[in-house]
């Protein structure tokens, strides 16, 4: 689906067929029409903003409107953190599909991508201390066993002798339980790969979270923590702009810079070189010379959730 | 239609009642205020007031909300031998079972809403309005049937207290085919609430096929206890005519589900242990304990021993027919079953959790407090149903004008 | 400095061309560098760099001391570069500084056919005995690559995560040389971010 989006993006691109459509839109046209006229006289007392309120899914929003919904994500970013940003929607790029490589053998722990994840997307610092990504101390002894794994590890260098280290973030799967589960098509998968989340949507019923099997998707449990002296104000409305009290997020391989063409913040900073990421369309990309020559797994493979997220061991 | 008002002005007459009724009405309002002010805080700072995290994101509401329901569905084991098997003892309290389910799923309705993150935007689920996210989310499932068999109850009950209270006797092309619709709605709340677990490939201990069946197991042996219970008080209370042979068909039915609950949960026991792959870690969290987590271990073995005490007085006729030990095994069951569905289903669901890290959790005192307000509502709803109910069911509450006052033999026969 | 910045502009297209040039030994017309590509389809040459050399503070260039001494060839212990020499263990069996240090002159290293290459090529000296990891290193698969994953990257040389005379690998730092950010290996492990917080420690 390419997002009728604003100007700037894909300029020239032709959209590929029509974009998915949650509900037959006349017939929701009609009985919103309806709703609204209800809904307005009676909440308008109550000071909610009305076109939040009505709002549609954002898959059905005309370009006109995605606009206005950016300028207000973006107001309100002003009122809460007093700081300029930019919200964008960019679309998936046709003849894209991200894929990623994490390298087993390289990655020594030090939970890099962690923080720069934390800083490049807008988490919540403290109560909820929330980390899309999380690495697990595992034992070589016992391999890829998450009954031996321990994630509140502590050192003064690692690797510790006789560990290894596996993180894990969203494994955003080509078959995504979460997707699945959610009551009211917050969560979606996007045609480059990125499961999305959208933040105004989202219910926080938490049902996403009981069906993920790889523990990707955290909860706002009180209002975020984010210093505004840290906010990130380079933004995605589906990404990595700051979220309210009570609904989900998770990793999404930075659709703020992946889209852009950029590398992911973790695959970045990352020290040793254990992360890999491209299009897994295109012959010449890192990560597909990595399918092709090294011996790649997924994590959990028993639940078919074909996920965009490989493991490897380089040597 | 002015009847309808005199019908209300005359159920507002009889929610009045005396000191034991209105010392009971205080208590459930305590608890509802309390409840009220325990959800206020938790709105204002966010689900962080409970001691939910990520690691086990579902908890006490969800339990509670998981119990519930299948007490909600206990109200079609009154229904398909009262109206399936026309048995004319059981066909008198019928009703009683629906507002039971009424009341339940009035509670029901109230832990999901008290669980979610974003009470505010709920118009997303709804259909036309929002984007429910059918027919693949089996929460979009939930809300339908449970509120499908909230309106048949509805409807139900209305249609024929109203008819009662009129005098009049009611239509059985409306009503008959509403009744047996009841049945499998009823059973579909469960099984679909069931599946909610079940279709979850991330949780080895939900992704069971007996889950379903071990539901509708349970919600069977236990949520008529509250019915054997409270046909006891009204024939105390109210003179209300229930013959010990309905008690206790309804009780011998309950031994048939607690023993099917007991043989599943075996069934679960011996694939878990004798297979013994990593799925055990979650049963093992549970009965067992993990290393030095052992939180759930003593409950675990408390509702195995309520389970089976309450079996053995329900299997065995004497005691099942004398009515001390009768209460005894209703509230055993009840005990048993709360912590098996509740807590006892949820929690090892998520211990440890997907990535196998082991967090205990057990409820804040505000949880408790806001679960309390909730139970509240739901037994303060049942009370004033069965309040209006029972006297038009023993006929002293009637229509002023036109209808003559029936004897109670007459009311037994226009009872349906 | 000024030799050194010039070669690292110069390396920027020397590095473009050794990753379009087949591993065969013996230049090839590479296709020219080209601009960012934004299509998966076209394949323009993608303009790479790579990062600066993690020199040591006032090492190089190292003919300024070089260009006055004596060659000697013998392998032998020498009295200075105890910095590289008391954690030499790179073959250290049968290998010594100058075979890969050039003899005649110290501001290059030397392949294996004498040939010269700068220190901002060193990878094609490693990858001579190292093929796999160089054949790796050039893919993106293996060491570091920071920008756009469809467009200019810049790669990390090895020596910015390996110490050529003690190269397993045990922590990197960012360093600055010659007034530019890079990265440089260290002799000590990593120290790891703080652990995240449990969920007993989250309250309202």
């Amino acid at each position: 689906m390419t997002r009728k989006s604003l100007p700037l993006i894909e300029a020239g691109e032709a959209a590929p067929g029509a974009p998915e459509r949650p509900l037959d839109p006349a017939r929701r046209a009609f009985l919103r029409t309806a709703a609204a006229g209800s809904a307005v006289a009676a909440l308008s007392s109550c000071g909610l903003d009305m076109e939040d309120f009505l709002r549609k899914h954002f898959k059905e929003l005309s370009p006109a409107e995605l606009g206005r919904v950016l300028a207000k994500v973006e107001q309100r970013n002003q009122a809460r953190f007093g700081r300029k940003t930019t919200v964008r929607a960019d679309g998936p790029r046709p003849g894209v599909e991200f894929g990623y490589g994490l390298d087993l053998s390289r990655c020594v722990g030090c939970r890099r991508c962690v923080y720069a994840c934390v800083r490049e997307n807008n988490q919540s610092r403290e109560h909820p201390q929330i980390h899309w990504i999380r690495v697990l101390e595992m034992e070589k002894e016992h391999g890829v066993d998450l009954a031996h794994s321990e994630i509140y590890y502590e050192a003064e260098g690692v690797p510790r002798p006789g560990k290894f280290y596996f993180p894990v973030q969203c494994q955003q799967c080509r078959n995504p339980p979460c997707v699945k589960a959610c009551p009211t098509q917050a969560t979606w998968k996007e045609k480059d790969g990125i499961v999305v989340i959208d933040y105004d949507w989202c219910i926080g019923c938490r049902c996403c979270m009981s069906a993920c099997p790889y523990g990707a998707r955290h909860f706002n449990w009180a209002t975020p923590n984010l210093p505004a002296a840290e906010l990130n104000p380079d933004q995605h409305y589906l990404g990595n702009r700051p979220r309210p009290k009570g609904v989900v997020e998770k990793c999404t391989f930075c659709i703020q810079r992946t889209r852009q063409g950029r590398y992911p913040a973790c695959v970045e900073v990352c020290p040793v070189g254990a992360r890999k990421f491209g299009n897994l369309l295109d012959p010449e990309s890192e990560i597909r010379k990595v399918m092709e020559t090294k011996r790649v797994f997924v994590f959990k493979e028993e639940l078919a959730t074909h996920p965009q997220f490989y493991y490897f061991y380089a040597t | 239609m002015s009847g309808i008002f005199d019908f209300l002005r005359g159920c507002l007459r009889q929610v009045r009642g005396g000191r034991a009724y209105q010392a009971w009405v205080a208590a459930l309002l305590t608890m509802i205020a309390v409840g009220i002010v325990s959800y206020v805080h938790q709105a204002r700072i966010g689900l962080i007031a409970t001691n939910m995290r990520d690691q086990v994101s579902w908890a006490f509401y969800v339990g509670n909300f998981t119990f519930l329901v299948g007490v909600a569905a206990a109200a079609v084991l009154l229904v398909i031998p009262a109206y399936v098997y026309q048995w004319k003892p059981i066909k008198e309290v019928v009703v009683l079972g629906e507002l039971l389910a009424i009341s339940a799923l009035t509670m029901c309705l109230l832990f999901i809403a008290v669980d979610m993150g974003r009470p505010d935007r709920a118009l997303h689920i709804m259909p036309f309005v929002g984007t429910p996210n059918w027919p693949r989310s089996m929460l979009t499932w939930d809300a339908l049937v449970l509120h499908v068999y909230l309106i048949i109850n509805l409807v139900l009950v209305l249609y024929l207290l109203f008819k009662t209270y009129r005098g009049e006797t009611y239509d059985k092309r409306i009503f008959l085919p509403l009744v047996l619709i009841s049945i499998p709605a009823s059973i579909s709340t469960h099984t679909v609430t069931a599946f909610l677990y079940n279709g979850m490939a991330a949780r080895p201990y939900w992704n069971a096929s007996i889950l379903a069946p071990r539901f509708i197991a349970s919600a069977f042996c236990s949520g008529p206890a509250v019915m054997l219970i409270l046909f006891q008080v009204l024939r105390r209370a109210f003179k209300f005519d229930i013959k010990d042979e309905a008690i206790w068909k309804i009780a011998e039915l309950m031994a048939y589900a607690m023993f099917l609950n007991l043989f599943l949960l075996g069934a679960e026991l011996f694939k878990e242990y004798y297979s013994a792959t990593e799925h055990l870690l979650y049963t093992e969290y549970f009965w067992s304990g993990i290393g030095p987590h052992r939180a759930l271990v003593p409950y675990a073995w408390l509702s195995l021993a309520c389970s089976v005490i309450a079996f053995v007085l329900f299997l065995i006729p004497g005691t099942r027919r004398n009515f001390f030990t009768l209460n005894l095994g209703c509230l055993l069951i009840w005990a048993g079953v709360y912590i098996e569905k509740g807590m006892g289903l949820i929690i090892p669901g998520m211990t440890p959790d997907t990535l196998g890290e082991i967090y205990e959790y057990t409820p804040t005192r505000m949880e408790w407090g806001v679960a309390a307000g909730v139970f509240g509502v739901g037994f303060l709803v049942f009370t004033l149903l069965v309040k209006i109910a029972v006297p038009i069911l023993v006929g002293t509450f009637r229509a002023p004008r036109g209808a003559p006052a029936p004897s109670p033999a007459e009311a037994a026969g226009t009872i349906p | 400095m000024g030799h050194w910045m010039a070669w690292a502009r110069e390396s920027a297209l020397a590095l473009a061309l050794a990753l379009a040039a087949s591993p065969a030994a013996g230049a090839e017309a590479a296709r020219p560098a080209g601009g960012p590509g934004t299509k998966a389809e076209a394949r323009p040459e993608v303009l790479v760099e790579a990062e600066a050399p993690p020199f040591s503070e006032g090492i190089f260039p190292c003919s300024s001391c070089h260009a006055d001494l004596e060659k000697n060839g013998t392998r032998r212990e020498l009295a200075f570069h105890d910095e590289q020499q008391s954690i030499f263990s790179h073959d250290a069996e049968h290998r010594w500084c100058l075979d890969c240090h050039d003899l005649q002159n110290r501001d290059v290293l030397r392949l294996a056919n004498g040939a010269h290459v700068p220190f901002t090529e060193s990878y094609r000296l490693c990858g001579q005995c190292h093929g796999d990891k160089f054949r790796d290193w050039r893919a993106g698969v293996h060491g570091k690559r920071v920008g756009m994953w469809d467009g200019p990257k810049t790669y990390f040389l090895c020596v910015n995560c390996h110490n050529p005379h003690s190269p397993r690998f045990k922590g990197v730092e960012e360093v600055v040389v010659g007034g530019k950010k890079t990265v440089a290996p260290t002799l000590t492990l990593i120290k790891p971010e703080p652990r995240p917080h449990r969920p007993e420690e989250m309250r309202p």
